[in-house]
């Protein structure tokens, strides 16, 4: 929409941004929040890397030894696989489930459209900590906490949602004479499915994908509440590493947070090459407009 | 997937009602959303009200609302909520304060928008763990913020900003802000620029177009935001825990609902405190949606059709 705007228009505000001196007092609003935001992620990477670091502005000696001691230490091994695990299945089971979903309201509007819409909203505006809870309870009593399927089947809470909402303009943006066409050519529904609609997908589908990935990485509460020991996700480690920090050295514990940003940056910049940054959080407002 | 989508090719009996839900749309393609609503349903709809029934079950008897009664009779317990509001207000409404003229600024494509917004996605994929882990070194007495502080002479000795309520304020912000100023950019840059120069032609001055036009038009998406914002401050969990006082100043509801579960394993106190929990949110999004739903909420995007 906004794309569509004349070059000259760019041009105008970039130059009234640049002589005004409100634009200059929220353009240091802006450099004082980036640069603190990428000090404290520089401070956690030196310190990683740190043999001592005392007050002082940067350490004294570098060592890569606290990586080595958090690998043996923190069971970092069985901590990736776990990891990788959880994302796989909520990534996959999100995307099957939710696929068919965001299609239904992408091409329908039938009566209770605006109810079904807000039952896949509501887990998004409940913070996790809150369903978090009662979910814990329900999962322990079926027995299913305190395991790998509990932490799956918990992080599909917001997984399926966000999915849903991030492929249903995806959706609404394929031509429906497409499909029309295939129809008329002979196409069964299969058909339809996975040989026209699945290929038009794929960016969409990758985009979800990716984007659940990085929040399943990133979500804490609910893997911290159904996981027993042995299946904690390395962000949950790292909660518990800190809380062990009596007895590890602080270094240690950065090492394992420069890891876990790793893990985090690299999807984060695969998926940043598919979607606007904002996309990753403006949910498209369809009912709203409806 | 293949039986959902195949046209209706029900018995001749049956066809008038099987038509008569096609002209609403309800058709077999509607039931393909079925295990997205089974999955909602048994995960997120059934755990509530789960929690709900069971939070009226109190563990020591005493009547069924003696869960209530004794959260709100506790002054420990009850100091919890003002406590959570007392961090989660003002920290949503900073963040949304400090992105409205940022977003408004930036509502244009401007070069380097997609590196800034790119820069900005970090914190809020980071989440809350890494970015209270990084604030416990960054923040601490040694670490580099005091140590700026100390050698510009703004202080004579390094500010203790961690284990305390600034250190999760701070956490809030560095999580919440930019949440807050993409959801408001997000809607900002679909607000059509002629209504500004619309306005201009008449006469306004910057100032004015800002209240008169491009606040009102920004209202929606400010309101949304300052929900979600509001929601995720009032559930802060981790960093509370971090770099908060958690036995103290920053013991929020969510630690108290915490506690009842997994340390004192009262599942049914636990659930109480989650309900409260979700009413005060549930109050705030009402309130402030069903502000936003006497908002003007007509073409703010280009097209004349």
């Amino acid at each position: 929409m906004a794309d569509a705007l004349a070059p000259r228009a760019a041009r105008v505000t970039r130059l009234r941004l640049a002589f005004s001196p409100s634009g200059w007092l929220l353009t240091a609003v802006m450099a004082f929040f980036v640069v603190n935001v990428l000090a404290l992620v520089v401070s956690v990477v030196f310190s990683s890397f740190a043999s001592s670091w005392f007050a002082t502005p940067v350490p004294g000696g570098w060592t890569t030894r606290w990586y080595r001691f958090a690998a043996t230490t923190f069971q970092l091994f069985d901590v990736l696989v776990v990891t990788a695990q959880v994302s796989a299945a909520v990534m996959a089971i999100s995307l099957v489930v939710g696929a068919p979903a965001a299609y239904v309201l992408a091409r329908r509007t039938f009566p209770g459209k605006r109810a079904l819409l807000l039952l896949f909203l509501l887990p998004i505006l409940v913070p996790p900590i809150t369903y978090g809870i009662p979910l814990a309870t329900v999962l322990y009593k079926f027995d299913l906490a305190g395991s790998l399927r509990g932490v799956i089947l918990a992080n599909l809470v917001p997984a399926l949602p966000f999915v849903i909402f991030v492929l249903t303009p995806f959706i609404e943006q394929i031509d429906e004479n497409v499909e029309r066409a295939a129809r008329m050519c002979g196409a069964s529904t299969w058909r339809v499915f996975s040989r026209v609609l699945a290929p038009l997908c794929i960016p969409g589908l990758l985009a979800a994908g990716l984007m659940v990935l990085v929040r399943v990485l990133a979500m804490f509460e609910l893997t911290f509440l159904t996981a027993g020991p042995g299946d904690q996700t390395l962000v949950v480690a790292l909660y518990y590493s800190v809380f062990a920090a009596g007895i590890r050295p602080a270094q240690a514990i950065d090492a394992m947070a420069v890891i876990y940003m790793l893990t985090t940056f690299v999807p984060l910049l695969i998926a940043l090459r598919f979607i606007n940054p904002t996309q990753m959080v403006v949910r498209r407002k369809r009912e709203a407009a409806a | 997937m293949s039986r959902a989508a195949a046209l209706p090719r029900s018995p001749a009996g049956r066809r008038p009602l099987a038509a008569r839900l096609a002209v609403h749309g309800v058709d077999r393609v509607v039931l393909l959303a079925l295990p997205a609503v089974a999955v909602i349903g048994l995960l997120f709809i059934y755990p509530f009200l789960y929690g709900l029934g069971l939070s009226f079950q109190p563990r020591q008897g005493g009547g069924v609302l003696a869960n209530y009664l004794a959260f709100f009779s506790d002054g420990y317990e009850r100091s919890t909520i003002s406590k959570t509001l007392r961090l989660a207000l003002p920290a949503a409404l900073l963040n949304v304060a400090v992105s409205v003229p940022i977003a408004h600024k930036l509502r244009h494509p401007l070069r380097g928008k997609r590196l800034l917004t790119t820069v900005l996605i970090l914190p809020v994929t980071l989440g809350t763990v890494l970015v209270a882990q990084g604030l416990i070194r960054y923040f601490g007495p040694g670490g580099w913020f005091n140590q700026a502080l100390v050698a510009l002479g703004l202080v004579d000795a390094p500010l203790s900003l961690t284990n305390n309520y600034i250190g999760v304020f701070a956490s809030l912000i560095i999580t919440g802000f930019p949440l807050a100023l993409l959801l408001i950019l997000g809607h900002a840059s679909g607000i059509d620029p002629d209504t500004e120069r619309a306005a201009a032609t008449l006469g306004a001055g910057p100032t004015r177009r800002f209240w008169t036009v491009s606040f009102p038009l920004m209202l929606p998406g400010i309101s949304i935001a300052f929900v979600l914002a509001f929601v995720a401050a009032f559930a802060v969990f981790p960093s509370a825990v971090m770099v908060g006082n958690p036995s103290g100043s920053t013991r929020v509801i969510s630690i108290a609902a915490y506690q009842a579960a997994f340390e004192r394993f009262d599942y049914s106190m636990a659930s109480t405190i989650a309900m409260i929990m979700a009413a005060v949110e549930l109050v705030v999004i009402g309130a402030v949606l069903g502000a936003r739903s006497r908002l003007y909420r007509g073409a703010t995007s280009g097209g004349k059709g």
